[in-house]
């Protein structure tokens, strides 16, 4: 039984971390092994605990960190069903993950230091996953953040891949700021940050009303800025311009689900706060994230970033599964995408390896060339838009269903959501794959993104970077059944919130769902392989949309012009202040001693008749005064 | 019949005029015979103040002669530094030793 | 009046004069040489107090020893030569006023104050009494003062003697 002992399992990451960061090229493998190990290690712990907690078992270790005044801090971990999913989750994605990172990754000149980052990130997910207090999962969070930081700006000399680590780093930092003051309101409020008090305190009444609803909404903003939810969606494309693995293992399955697994792990937050008012927001920010992004993913020529809106798309329909009261809809999407997301990832990384281009435009006729990364593409594609019997199919409908059934609007946002996912992914999938290759002499193309060279023309990717793709793919396909109705939901059963019902099921929905996505890839043929409607028509037809669209709405345009803008306001105020205010002051002073030394000097005559005189007239001042007083 | 304010008055007269001696005259020996007259001045005080308001004890006149011996250094002194002061700077009057003068 | 009187007035008069020709001759050797009446006069005021010890010292000490001394270092330095240079530097309105003013403070207070009496008488003689006095309760003055003069008398001749 290694549930109560399951705190142990970040360690071995952790472990493979300082040895590889310190020692990596002298390592196996430079490190790589070393840091496979760590993963491997953790994630077959990690299944372990899955396997006993289906069993029944549950686990929370606690320790009295230290004493502040009265008040005992006390921390642990907490291993329960939700935690032992997404332990499993994690352990099993970033193995696949890092070993498709050996191939990637081959000639890198800095490869251990990769390795390093890459488990240093997995302790960090890791421990996040398992805290059961606010001051852990803060930890976890800013640690994410930073290995976030290091990963996507790994190759550093490309000034847009630093850009774009600076501001992921920032813009999760408004939100982490958001959250953090969340936390300090429940601290204040209820006096402790575990979770279990916290949640004791809101039952008993003890913390609620508005106040709830503030803090539930702040804790809420840290989970926007980490899944890239509107307003703070800006960051995750840019973040593209880190290693395709990087894009899979952080910003496809796991870091970016953690602001999921958040809102998750503090729904009691969300639920008791009157009115349901924060769930809405949540629900609504959640619905409007997918449409947004979706639309955005429509005009991108970047595979990449593609793949980038899906993931906020696909983010913003878990927010929404948890905010219409569909606690399991919305894990399960997150566990399903998780998997199908980073096969995605993995298989675009493994096209860019042979293309060494991320623009869809320069590729084609890659099917013929590349049939496993083509047909685990295609697998999970088909789960992305929502193909029964395909995974997302499942999670998908089950997030529409718990929509429809709660707040009509949202699930309109969530049904036209769909319908773009199966047009963009249906476009993006004919670009790469099908047709003649457009990017030139395909034998001078071929060396891969970390600089391989292969010179030999189009060909699939090396093993080690196949065999990952089939597994994942084997979970896209088949892990839906893990939360079908048919098979009495085991899924349900295993991840659930007691006071939270499911939604009645509805055929017509499911049926309404498919058609759907069905409607949207045929729409993609319609534009592009049957050219019913070509692209450029409905470019020029729709010009101020589109040019909207491609500017991503002018958000990242506003954002800098309120912030520059705000920011050298106060830059300039700042330097009047110093230069004038300060420095006047400090130079006031100055001036002052000199006027009066200059004053003063004439009090030192240098002769004696002078001094002998001050004398005695001191005496008799002295005196008179003394005798006056 | 002399009483002490007698006395007082002497000797403020005579310390007024060794004052004026010592912040007017321009030679250095003149100053220091200033402060002679000062010193006696005081003298005079110390013995008139033992006569008549103690005159159980000596404590006056014991230093009043204490004084005596103690102007007697300073004059020795004070006249040495005139001396070696004129030897270096060729003058014994106080107006024109200005080096110090900004 | 008393002769106790008289004699107070002859002598401060006496004493107030040559003070005044000290401090206001323009010849450096008609002051030096005032000098001496002027403490010749406050010998015989230490007389009338009963100080007849204190008046022998003084005229040892002053009239003879701190005199001389002055008038061999007006003949050693140029005072003697200089009869006709300017005596009074330009502070004197200045140094007058402080003086009289200092004058003027003291002489208020002196006459304001009620003084107290003392009681007992000074003794016969004085001198016997300053020797056992110095020799018994103040001989640590005594001994300081010793101390003093021979302090003083190496650095006076340290400083005056010639450069080699």
């Amino acid at each position: 039984m290694i549930s109560h002992v399951a705190w142990l399992i970040p360690l071995a990451p952790l472990a493979a971390f300082i040895l590889v960061i310190l020692w990596g090229e002298r390592l196996p493998g430079r490190g790589a092994v070393v840091s496979i190990a760590g993963i491997v290690l953790a994630g077959a712990a990690a299944l372990k605990v899955l396997a006993e907690v289906i069993g029944g078992a549950r686990a929370d270790v606690t320790y009295t960190w230290a004493v502040v005044g009265s008040r005992p801090l006390v921390v642990g971990f907490v291993v329960d069903p939700l935690s032992a999913i997404m332990l499993a989750m994690v352990g099993v994605v970033a193995t696949l993950i890092t070993v498709y990172s050996v191939g990637y990754m081959t000639g890198d000149p800095r490869f251990p230091r990769f390795f390093a980052y890459l488990s240093l990130f997995q302790f960090s997910m890791l421990f996040l996953i398992l805290a059961d207090n606010f001051l852990f999962i803060y930890m976890g969070w800013e640690l994410v953040g930073l290995c976030s930081y290091l990963l996507i700006g790994f190759w550093f000399e490309r000034p847009a891949a630093a850009r774009a680590a600076l501001k992921a780093f920032i813009t999760t930092r408004v939100g982490d700021f958001s959250m953090m003051i969340g936390i300090l309101l429940l601290f204040l409020g209820v006096g402790s940050l575990r979770f279990d008090e916290i949640f004791r305190a809101i039952d008993l009444g003890g913390f609620g009303g508005p106040a709830l609803t503030l803090a539930a909404v702040l804790v809420f903003g840290g989970a926007v800025g980490k899944s890239a939810q509107v307003p703070l969606h800006v960051w995750l494309p840019d973040a593209m311009e880190g290693p395709t693995p990087v894009s899979a293992l952080i910003h496809a399955a796991t870091m970016v689900a953690a602001g999921v697994y958040l809102v998750a792990r503090v729904y009691p937050l969300f639920l008791f706060s009157p009115g349901h008012t924060a769930l809405t927001v949540v629900a609504y920010i959640g619905g409007i994230t997918a449409l947004f992004a979706a639309t955005m993913g429509v005009v991108e020529n970047d595979i990449k970033r593609v793949l980038a809106y899906s993931t906020v798309s696909q983010l913003g329909y878990m927010m929404m599964g948890l905010g219409v009261l569909g606690y399991t809809a919305g894990m399960f999407h997150l566990i399903t995408h998780a998997f199908f997301k980073a096969l995605l990832f993995l298989g675009a990384g493994s096209v860019i390896h042979i293309v060494a281009t991320n623009n869809m435009k320069q590729m084609g006729g890659l099917a013929k060339a590349m049939p496993v990364t083509f047909w685990t593409f295609l697998a999970a594609t088909l789960a992305l838009t929502g193909i029964p019997p395909f995974a997302g199919f499942f999670s998908k409908d089950a997030i529409l269903l718990a929509a429809y059934a709660h707040d009509k609007a949202l699930w309109l946002l969530g049904a036209a959501g769909a319908f773009l996912t199966a047009f963009y992914m249906g476009r993006l999938c004919w670009y790469t794959f099908a047709g003649e290759y457009r990017g030139g002499d395909p034998g001078a193309a071929g060396h891969g993104a970390a600089g391989s060279g292969h010179g030999a023309g189009l060909h699939e990717s090396p093993a080690v970077m196949t065999i990952p793709l089939a597994i994942l793919a084997v979970f896209a396909v088949f892990l839906g059944w893990a939360g079908a109705d048919i098979l009495g939901n085991p899924f349900e059963r295993f991840i659930h919130f007691e006071r939270v019902a499911p939604p009645p099921g509805n055929t017509g929905l499911l049926v309404g769902s498919i058609l759907i996505a069905v409607a949207g890839w045929l729409a993609a043929g319609a534009v592009y392989v049957w050219r019913i409607v070509p692209s450029e028509e409905l470019r020029r037809r729709f010009h101020g949309l589109y040019t909207l669209v491609v500017h991503k709405y002018y958000v990242d345009d506003f954002y800098g012009w309120l912030f520059l803008g705000i920011g050298g306001l106060v830059i300039r105020l700042a330097g009047a202040f110093d230069r004038y205010v300060v420095d006047g002051l400090v130079n006031l002073a100055g001036w002052l001693a000199r006027q009066l030394g200059l004053g003063l000097r004439y009090a030192q005559t240098g002769r004696e008749e002078t001094y002998l005189l001050l004398v005695f007239l001191g005496v008799l001042i002295i005196v008179l005064v003394r005798v006056a007083w | 019949m002399p009483t002490l304010t007698h006395y007082l008055v002497l000797s403020a007269l005579l310390f007024a005029l060794g004052l004026f001696a010592v912040v007017t005259r321009r030679n250095s020996v003149a100053i220091l015979m200033g402060i002679e007259l000062m010193l006696n001045a005081a003298n005079v005080n110390l013995a008139a103040f033992n006569r008549f308001a103690a005159p159980g004890e000596l404590q006056g006149q014991i230093f009043a002669l204490i004084v005596i011996t103690l102007a007697a250094c300073e004059a020795a002194v004070g006249l040495a530094l005139v001396l070696a002061a004129y030897r270096s700077l060729e003058t014994i009057y106080v107006d024109e030793i200005n080096v110090m003068k900004w | 009046m008393t002769g106790e009187a008289l004699a107070f007035y002859v002598l401060a008069a006496l004493t107030l004069a040559s003070g005044l020709v000290v401090v206001t001759s323009p010849n450096i050797v008609h002051s030096a040489v005032a000098l001496v009446p002027s403490f010749l006069g406050v010998t015989g005021l230490y007389v009338l107090l009963n100080a007849e010890f204190l008046a022998g010292i003084q005229i040892l000490i002053y009239a003879g020893a701190i005199t001389v001394l002055i008038l061999f270092v007006i003949m050693l330095t140029e005072g003697g030569t200089g009869m006709r240079a300017r005596q009074r530097n330009e502070q004197g309105p200045i140094g007058a006023a402080v003086a009289a003013a200092m004058a003027v403070l003291l002489i208020t207070v002196a006459t304001h104050t009620a003084w107290p009496r003392g009681a007992g008488t000074l003794p016969a003689y004085t001198t016997a009494a300053i020797g056992r006095s110095f020799l018994g309760a103040n001989i640590l003055v005594f001994e300081g003062t010793s101390i003093v003069l021979l302090v003083s008398l190496i650095g006076a001749i340290i400083i005056a003697r010639k450069e080699e």
